[in-house]
């Protein structure tokens, strides 16, 4: 492992701006923390941190001059993997029908993301099995192509709606980084302690001043990633969840959590995993030429169910729990693992502080919960 | 490693685009339902190339009128190599009205086909109950299409359908052929007759105690609105079926048809790739429960 | 035709699906078997009820009498099922009328003799009522789904 000086933290932007990468970190920008392009090491949220609560967020100054010292962006990184809008074709009108437009060749960016917390990362991985047992039907293998550069730092700042600890998915990473990083800072020292997770992070790795990381060192990061998980109140007690949920479609807790609950979507739009999508297809105003547009959707639009007649989840209930089972238990079927990573967004940004964790407490623990 | 998994680039938005048909026939098969058939219009139809649509009973398309959208149709045809495309379908949406208004010449998208099939090859050598309601016979039709080609390799064909009216029946000519070869018994019912109608009147249902088949050695496939389908499984169960040889066509809202949109989820299922067809065994916890 | 005793074609009618032998033959003594040619009237409605039918071949037709409309079909009895059960409650009258489509062949009981049996033979009076109910049962099953019109185009 490998000390790296905060002084000497802009390099790692810069080599990998001059290896061609467009470089997106944390910003703190309109009173939020936002994953955007960054240019240089003053662009990150130096001194900030994020205050998170049911249906609160506060972006504060901390006093402490921690380049990654909150939680969470307030979005996640699905915004650039699996962004909200992309056109998918085009089609002009022929005399019977139509004909397909060749794609104009849209450039791939090349993206480095700094910053990634190992809950982001699960939540890729995650979103990518979708992803992959969706190309598979073509028979022809996703194309990895273009993947992320992914700067990994490890969280020392939960907040207070982190649970990554009961999903098993932080706050230290594991793999699907190229570089890890843990902050650390104590009296005059500010530096972080990197280590490479591919061979490209540890070619760039080793073009950054550092120099080899002490026994003490090391332990001192590890130490900070242990706090935070002993700093994490939130539980999920996960232990046979599926089945619970499978068994308790018709708990009164349902209900409960409707009458609060706006259908606004905002916990599918904010969370890193959600990935439903709607097909949209448009006509211009000659009804010349059409598109096909693939656009985030989200479960608790009412429209998401529609089939010809009517919604199937026609009550906020029926879409709360399509949402909550589908994350906490069907996900499991489909996919191998919980569709939840423990981020805590979903809670925070509900206007009505609706929290997850407590939702699948109250059917765990309910009088009138079926027994699996 | 992590991918970028733009959906917009690459095999996803491969599956996305469709292919060009060409509608060659159109028929009515009651006030809003009407049949076609359709050939790929270009590549496809040369010397020594299969020109047909190859699928298997039970299968859908998606379906793509220019500038109206897309809609999940089943397959309607007869499954044998070499044969045009052919959907049955009812005007419910903007999409299929402006599809009812296509004739011959007239060109489409088409992706497909997706889905699993009715487990035709696991009939053999038993009775084989089909159970349709209204337009439910569409998606059953390719079905009974492969058992009159290998008829010998069943037990019994027993043909249920349930209509609203007779005006209403869909493959009134077929049905006429099929019952005239005496290959198949075939039990028709509507709900509400005709000044003409000497047939049953009633749910189709009513038919499946008095029928004589082996329940014990008999598969059904059922294909029609969700109640009708619960009623008919029920009746199936009385007379000694057991779930997993009852199976079921379900239906959900179906955008990509390759389990990448999540409208379809029926539970932990999506019908587009783990359906549209399930024996009900695989479904009995969640077909009952409300706004699933 | 019918060189088949009467307890013998009553027996293989699902109405009577697994009853006592002794029953059997109380009731079978009751029965008589009629041939219907198409088109024959049953009973009408409103008329007295006096009979219990099964119906072993054919179709009946279950209809009532709407204003402009005429006779108007509502459902079909087929072979297999029963017919006429107002014998048993008051007012003793048919609500319906019946009428053959097809020719029909139906066992026809007088129903005052039926409840004689049942006043001295209780037992067998409750295994064929249980019968009877299972079969209203059945129809009112039907006739709900009919009237919940599930084929109907959703957006018309």
């Amino acid at each position: 492992m490998k000390i790296i000086e905060r002084s000497n933290f802009g390099r790692l932007i810069e080599l990998l701006k001059e290896a061609g990468y467009e470089v997106y970190g944390p910003r703190a920008l309109d009173g939020g923390l936002v994953y955007d392009h960054i240019e240089k090491d003053s662009d990150l949220p130096e001194g900030y941190k994020d205050q998170q609560g049911k249906g609160l967020y506060r972006l504060e100054k901390s006093g402490d001059p921690y380049l990654f010292g909150f939680a969470v962006g307030s979005q996640s990184w699905k915004k650039f993997l699996h962004p909200a809008e992309q056109r998918l074709w085009k089609a002009k009108k022929t005399g019977n029908g139509f004909t397909l437009l060749d794609p104009e060749p849209e450039p791939r960016p090349r993206m480095a993301f700094i910053g990634v917390r190992a809950c982001e990362i699960s939540a890729m991985t995650i979103q990518q099995k979708v992803y992959e047992q969706a190309a598979a039907l073509s028979g022809n293998p996703a194309t990895p192509d273009a993947p992320p550069f992914i700067v990994a730092v490890n969280c020392t700042h939960p907040s207070n709606n982190c649970f990554c600890t009961s999903m098993d998915t932080g706050p230290r990473v594991r793999s699907g980084f190229d570089i890890s990083l843990t902050e650390i800072l104590e009296d005059h020292s500010h530096y972080f302690i990197g280590e490479s997770g591919s061979e490209r992070g540890a070619d760039l790795l080793a073009q950054i001043p550092s120099r080899q990381a002490t026994e003490a060192e090391i332990s001192r990061g590890k130490a900070a990633t242990d706090k935070a998980a002993q700093s994490i109140s939130r539980s999920l007690d996960t232990h046979g969840l599926k089945e619970l949920l499978y068994q308790n479609y018709n708990h009164p807790s349902w209900e409960a959590v409707a009458d609060r609950c706006l259908s606004c979507g905002n916990c599918t739009m904010v969370c890193p995993t959600c990935f439903c999508s709607s097909v949209e297809d448009t006509i211009d105003v000659t009804g010349q030429y059409a598109e096909r547009w693939n656009k985030w959707d989200s479960c608790f639009s009412i429209d998401f169910s529609y089939i010809h007649g009517g919604p199937v989840r026609n009550s906020v209930k029926s879409r709360y729990r399509q949402w909550m089972t589908h994350k906490l238990a069907t996900w499991i079927d489909q996919f191998g693992t919980s569709g939840c990573v423990g981020c805590g967004r979903c809670i925070t940004w509900c206007p009505v502080g609706i929290d997850i964790t407590e939702e699948a407490s109250t059917i765990r623990n309910s009088p009138k919960t079926q027994e699996p | 490693m992590i991918h970028n998994n733009l959906a917009g680039q690459g095999v996803v938005s491969d599956l996305m685009k469709p292919s060009l048909f060409r509608i060659e026939s159109w028929k009515r098969e009651s006030p809003d339902v009407f049949t076609m058939s359709f050939l790929p219009k270009d590549g496809m139809g040369g010397v020594g190339e299969n020109p047909g649509f190859t699928f298997l009973p039970g299968q859908f398309n998606m379906i793509y009128i220019f500038g109206l959208g897309e809609v999940p149709i089943s397959i309607s045809g007869d499954p044998a190599p070499g044969l045009p495309l052919i959907h049955t379908t009812r005007s419910v949406g903007a999409v299929t009205q402006g599809m009812s208004l296509l004739r011959p010449g007239a060109e489409v998208g088409v992706r497909g086909p997706f889905g699993n099939h009715w487990p035709v090859e696991r009939a053999w050598d038993k009775d084989l109950i089909l159970v349709a309601g209204g337009i439910g016979l569409a998606p059953l039709r390719p079905v009974i299409y492969s058992v009159l080609n290998s008829r010998n390799k069943f037990g019994k064909v027993i043909l249920l359908i349930g209509s609203k009216t007779p005006s209403e029946m869909v493959f009134r000519g077929e049905l006429r052929d099929w019952d005239r070869s005496k290959l198949m018994e075939i039990h028709l019912t509507v709900d509400r007759g005709s000044k003409s109608w000497r047939g049953s009147l009633g749910v189709v249902t009513k038919f499946v105690p008095a029928i004589s088949f082996e329940p014990e050695n008999a598969l059904a496939m059922i294909c029609g609105p969700e109640v009708m389908m619960h009623f008919t499984i029920d009746a199936l169960k009385k007379r000694g079926m057991q779930p997993e040889d009852i199976y079921v066509s379900m239906e959900r809202n179906m955008k990509c048809a390759v389990g990448y949109y999540g409208h379809c989820q029926y539970g932990p299922h999506f019908i587009c790739k783990n359906g549209p067809i399930f024996p009900y065994s695989e479904i009995e916890g969640i077909f009952r429960e409300p706004e699933v | 035709m019918n060189a088949q005793p009467i307890e013998s074609i009553l027996a293989d009618h699902p109405f009577f699906k697994e009853i006592p032998r002794e029953h059997l033959a109380r009731v079978a003594l009751q029965a008589t078997i009629s041939r219907f040619d198409k088109g024959e009237v049953i009973f009408r409605e409103g008329s007295d009820a006096r009979n219990f039918y099964l119906v072993l071949k054919g179709r009946v037709i279950i209809e009532t009498l709407l204003p402009h409309q005429g006779l108007v079909n509502i459902q079909t009895v087929e072979a297999g099922e029963m017919l006429g059960w107002s014998w048993l409650v008051p007012p003793f009258r048919y609500r319906f009328g019946a009428r053959t489509v097809q020719p029909t062949e139906l066992a026809i009981f007088n129903g005052k003799h039926l409840l004689e049996v049942f006043e001295k033979d209780p037992q067998l009076g409750y295994q064929f009522l249980r019968r009877v109910l299972v079969a209203i049962t059945e129809r009112l099953e039907q006739t709900r789904l009919q009237l919940l019109n599930i084929y109907d185009n959703p957006v018309k």
